[in-house]
């Protein structure tokens, strides 16, 4: 996917006035987080469970040379094979060559973020592989040309009118506007193709240590079928993504569904396990995971450790208030959201992806659904220290960080200023307590009133209550 | 190359190098012990309740749920089910108890034992378990049962013995590696209701990619 982060703040302005968008974005809201908390509430134990994750999470960081080298001998062991592939680049290579081995003219496709991280999908047009989407939301995507703009709602930007207009101009049948139609549209369009893939791509929600097993999530069904009619099946992965055992991984499950889309469990959870048994009347007869590092490996040890946690559960960005108002395509690549504003930069640089981790109201509602407990806020602060000491923030922020220094460094001087300031917002408020406009500080004022001051400054007050 | 460049910047990161035979054989020992974590209160009710929940978090799930006193009664189930929604075939995995089954009395439906194919109406398969705490069922691949049937028909019978009900996955898992002696099958099923997907304006609709509908057939046994 192209790289529009730096667009942030114009996309921003425009997802802010768009009317589907925002009435597309209102089914999340009323959505996501409302099924969550009925699902947790239902559990007494999750909270345990989740300083449980969290703790387990940070001991396979600790020793995630030696799980990855388990998980790796245990692929072999049941006659899979694993790429280990540092950048993108490498990863689409990889694939594709698996691809032309196999002469593959067309490949399923089952809902992958990581594909999107490396742009599988253009790599294999451009090298004669088409590549089909079959998660209903990605599938539709696809038609539009579009992008998905939430990890696990790909079309969460969308409404009913625009699915129905573009099946209507590409599968040329009358319109509908009925969704169950719609749905059965596009599973009778793929049906064939499910069965004609010489490859079967998926991601991997897990990757199991002990067994050498990968493990999709998914309600629909298509990720199974991508995975079990073709010749060989690639699951395109990550290394964070490593446990233990088929316990530890049935912690992860417990959380992930409920902190996701609020079910109890998804419809279908399946591991793959190697190629097909001697025996076996179907399932590929080849099975390959490609290993994706792009970037995480140097996360290990740093302040951003920490986000290797994240199971891609989307509770962040379906709690966040910046999300629910702009959506995930002003973010302007892959990942968006709390997790995105701390991975985004690690992926395509502080550069490009600065105004992220700036575009957060510090609520700290992520952190608190975080089913990892990853400290979001923390991280984007983290970033923000880091585009300060790289030179990359803006003048203006530059400057007034620079002038409040130059104040907060001379106590005397500072009262003066916030006494004499006190005063004159108070006047310019008037008699309603509520500024209507500041000069240079549009960015507030165009939006909402600032309130004025409510009374005396702190120290003023500190001072009259001490001698009283 | 790139193996060892990712390997090494861990090790980095972890300030280290390769980790000693200690720290290899520590991570060992924790896999093999398969210590479970948090088990919720719910997995861990007697069998009976552990029954319930069952079928109370199946049917949630949108599954339907058949109680039958014997298996015998599984082919005129299937049969009266699959009139009443007008298709006359009917797909089968072929493990033993499965193959028992005596379809003769069922005479106006066809029977196969075959892989799934594309435009198949029905199926029936064995389960390996059920998971009480979420209405879960466990089914793993073969040589009598081939994973398309799971996913391929448009519906999806599966019989499931009550004693093969357990409280949580946890036990499953167990009972799968003591059948396989650890060496899991190809791949493993879990299956909580029927295919669906929201994916247009968040408005769940059943019967996505995966049948359409799900039918557990309950065996007292
Ligand atoms: S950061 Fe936490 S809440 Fe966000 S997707 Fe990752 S695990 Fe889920």
């Amino acid at each position: 996917m192209e790289i529009h982060s730096p667009e942030f703040k114009e996309k921003s302005r425009i997802a802010l006035h768009d009317v589907n968008l925002q009435k597309a974005l209102s089914n999340l809201k009323a959505g996501f987080p409302v099924k969550r908390s009925t699902a947790v509430a239902r559990m007494p134990e999750f909270e345990q469970l989740r300083d449980e994750a969290t703790a387990l999470k940070n001991h396979i960081l600790e020793n995630l040379d030696i799980y990855l080298e388990q998980f790796e001998a245990n692929v072999i062991k049941n006659g899979g094979h694993v790429h280990w592939c540092r950048t993108p680049d490498d990863a689409c290579k990889k694939i594709l060559e698996i691809c032309k081995d196999v002469d593959s003219k067309t490949v399923t496709k089952g809902k992958s973020m990581v594909s999107e991280e490396i742009n599988l999908n253009d790599y294999l047009q451009k090298n004669g592989v088409e590549p089909i989407e079959t998660d209903l939301g990605e599938y539709i995507l696809q038609l539009r040309g579009d992008h998905p703009s939430h990890i696990i709602a790909p079309a969460i930007h969308l409404n009913l009118e625009d699915v129905s207009e573009i099946f209507h101009e590409k599968h040329k049948r009358p319109k509908s506007s009925d969704p169950a139609v719609l749905m059965q549209e596009a599973r009778e369009m793929l049906r064939e193709k499910f069965a004609g893939a010489d490859v079967g791509i998926t991601g991997a929600n897990f990757l199991v240590a002990e067994t050498g097993s990968t493990i999709i999530v998914t309600n629909e069904g298509n990720g199974d079928l991508t995975q079990t009619l073709p010749k060989t099946h690639i699951v395109v992965t990550s290394i964070e993504k490593v446990v233990p055992t088929l316990e530890d991984m049935t912690l992860f499950l417990r959380l992930l569904a409920r902190s996701a889309t609020g079910q109890e469990f998804t419809v279908y959870n399946t591991l793959s396990t190697g190629p097909r048994r001697t025996g076996d009347q179907d399932g590929p007869e080849n099975f390959h995971v490609v290993l994706v590092d792009n970037g995480r490996s140097e996360m290990v040890g740093t302040e951003f450790q920490e986000m290797l946690r994240c199971i891609r559960c989307s509770a962040c960005m379906n709690h966040c208030p910046v999300y629910g108002a702009v959506g995930g395509h002003s973010y302007g690549w892959v990942y968006p959201g709390p997790m995105g504003s701390v991975l985004t930069p690690q992926m395509i640089g502080i550069e490009q992806a600065g105004l992220l981790p700036n575009a957060s109201t510090f609520c700290g509602k992520c952190e608190s659904v975080c089913p990892v407990r990853i400290p979001l806020p923390k991280l984007m602060r983290h970033w923000r220290e880091d585009e300060f000491s790289k030179h990359l923030s803006p003048k203006a922020v530059r400057w007034g960080i620079g002038g409040w220094a130059f104040f907060a460094k001379r106590p005397g001087l500072y009262r003066l200023l916030s006494t004499s300031s006190n005063l004159f917002l108070r006047v310019m408020a008037g008699k309603k307590g509520r500024i209507k406009k500041i000069p240079m500080a549009g960015g507030w004022t165009d939006w909402r009133d600032m309130p004025a001051p409510s009374g005396k400054t702190f120290m003023s007050q500190y001072k009259s209550r001490k001698q009283s | 190359m790139s193996k060892a460049e990712i390997l090494g910047n861990i090790r980095h990161g972890l300030k280290r190098g390769e980790a000693s035979q200690e720290q290899k054989q520590a991570v060992i020992n924790r896999i093999n012990a398969h210590t479970r974590n948090l088990v919720p209160q719910r997995a861990q009710l007697p069998h009976e309740e552990q029954v319930a929940l069952f079928i109370a978090m199946a049917t949630e799930a949108a599954a339907e749920v058949y109680q039958l006193e014997s298996i015998n009664e599984v082919p005129q189930i299937c049969a009266n089910w699959l009139k009443e929604h007008n298709i006359s075939s009917l797909v089968t995995a072929s493990d033993a108890s499965i193959l028992a089954l005596d379809w003769n009395s069922v005479s106006d439906l066809s029977c196969e034992q075959r892989v799934a194919q594309v435009g198949d109406a029905a199926s029936l398969t064995s389960s390996f378990a059920g998971i009480a705490e979420t209405g879960t069922l466990m089914l793993h691949s073969g040589k009598d049962s081939p994973t398309t049937l799971n996913f391929l028909p448009d519906n999806h019978f599966v019989i499931l013995k009550r004693s093969d009900i357990v409280g949580p996955y946890e036990d499953a898992w167990q009972r799968l590696r003591d059948k396989t002696q650890g060496d899991l099958p190809r791949t493993v099923n879990m299956i909580t209701g029927p295919s669906r997907s929201a994916d247009i304006e968040q408005k769940l609709q059943m019967g996505a990619h995966g049948p359409k509908d799900l039918i557990i057939l309950l065996i007292n046994d």
